[in-house]
């Protein structure tokens, strides 16, 4: 358990320190969703109305730039042969990056979510099921992505495979977080759409590190 | 305590590596492997590290094939890549204390003084020249002992000075029981060491 947190916390203080990183996602975040009022015009009721599925595919795309990161750059000095050589399961030793990785690339973007809604006009009652959608849904994307950074993970250029194979699996994410705030925002009951989500983020939790841990095992080779 | 390698065969993208090669290596003893570029030195050390699946053939610890008990053997031997294994804006003394950490053991000062690495312990790894890098690297034998130390081009980009403790350190190893499986073009000098050439008959052990 002991290695299981270093390795976390390890990733982390790469992330803080590189700082770049945070920056660079969020940024992009941001200009990618401020983007919207500008090309369908200012009127409120039709920003209001896309205005959830604008932001969870913002938060969709942003994620997708900071996968390769997962586990490219231990691939490339080598100490990805050395993580898959410890004694810690390689199973546990993805779960730790992809947990570092959704604490690090993902997380600040639901922090920062609540302002850009405000800006698209969405109501505070959406306001706050769009961050609890995210809160549940969102560790689906750390996680499928693992399974995708994992397959690409020696290919130069590796990106553009890497979106196409993870995007669509991003789908049903995308539906039940956007039927969720539009549920909340209509005085409907959002709560199977959470549970769906929440459901979603557990599966995944289950299989993708397998996954993930089968495809740096080839990777290696 | 020995490894034995029988029957290895190696296929790389449809190319056969080599084939048939088998060795044995007992306690205090080192086991140089040569061959010229593209002969799977690197191969051969990474089958041994378990990184590569053998085609055929089997590798066996004390006797017992390591698929049998591949967490036991891990804790057994410590790879040394020809990739550093180190993050750029950590200190060396930082990665040390992970690497360490990760292997459970904890002798972090101890392995920055056998290389002497103390002046430059907490400066990042980034600035380092690819010598003091290659130091760093090596320092993790120390840091994470274990009884075999699987080498692959350690001594490349050190200097004559730090090819001599690092010769002194691999000695004070084997004398002290452990073994080294060690891949490099030059020539190390060492006393009693054994001779894998891939060249050759592929496999022959000519010791």
């Amino acid at each position: 358990m002991n290695k299981f947190t270093n390795l976390i916390i390890r990733d982390i203080r790469l992330a803080v320190r590189q700082g770049s990183a945070f920056t660079m996602t969020l940024s992009f975040f941001v200009v990618a969703v401020t983007l919207y009022p500008l090309g369908v015009g200012p009127e409120l009721n039709i920003l209001a109305r896309i205005g959830p599925g604008v932001l969870w595919v913002g938060a969709l795309l942003s994620c997708l730039l900071t996968l390769d990161r997962i586990f490219q750059a231990d691939f490339e000095d080598g100490s990805l042969d050395q993580l898959m050589l410890g004694s810690l399961p390689i199973e546990l030793m993805t779960l730790a990056k992809i947990i570092a990785h959704w604490l690090t690339s993902v997380v600040p973007l639901i922090l920062i979510t609540p302002i850009l809604a405000v800006s698209l006009n969405m109501p505070a009652d959406g306001i706050w099921v769009m961050m609890l959608a995210l809160l549940v849904g969102s560790p689906v994307l750390s996680l499928i992505g693992a399974v995708g950074a994992g397959l690409t993970v020696g290919m130069r250029r590796g990106g553009v495979l890497l979106s196409l194979l993870v995007l669509p699996l991003y789908i049903p994410v995308l539906i039940f977080g956007v039927a969720a705030v539009e549920a909340a925002i209509a005085v409907l009951p959002m709560g199977p759409h959470i549970l769906l989500l929440a459901g979603l983020s557990l599966g995944a939790l289950v299989i993708c590190p397998i996954a993930a841990a089968a495809a740096l095992r080839l990777a290696v080779e | 305590m020995s490894l034995t390698a029988i029957n290895l065969r190696c296929i790389r993208q449809d190319r056969l590596i080599f084939t048939d090669l088998g060795f044995s290596l007992k306690a205090g003893e080192i086991l140089w492997v040569q061959g010229r570029n593209g002969a799977g030195k690197s191969s051969l050390l990474r089958m041994i590290a378990g990184l590569l699946k053998p085609v055929s053939g089997e590798i066996q610890w004390k006797g017992a094939s390591v698929k049998e008990d591949p967490d036991g053997y891990q804790d057994q031997f410590r790879y040394i890549g020809h990739q550093e294994a180190l993050k750029p804006v950590l200190s060396a003394r930082e990665n040390l204390q992970f690497w360490a950490d990760f292997s459970g053991s904890h002798n972090v000062s101890a392995a920055l003084k056998e290389f002497d690495l103390e002046k430059i312990a907490d400066s990042p790894v980034g600035i380092m020249s690819a010598g003091q890098k290659k130091r760093t690297n090596l320092a993790r034998l120390i840091s994470s002992p274990a009884p075999l130390w699987i080498l692959d081009e350690p001594i490349s980009s050190l200097d004559t000075h730090y090819i001599e403790l690092f010769k002194k350190q691999l000695e004070k190893h084997v004398a002290a029981g452990g073994m080294a499986l060690l891949a490099t073009h030059q020539d190390l000098n060492l006393p009693s060491v054994h001779k894998l050439d891939l060249d050759g008959p592929r496999g022959r052990n000519n010791e």
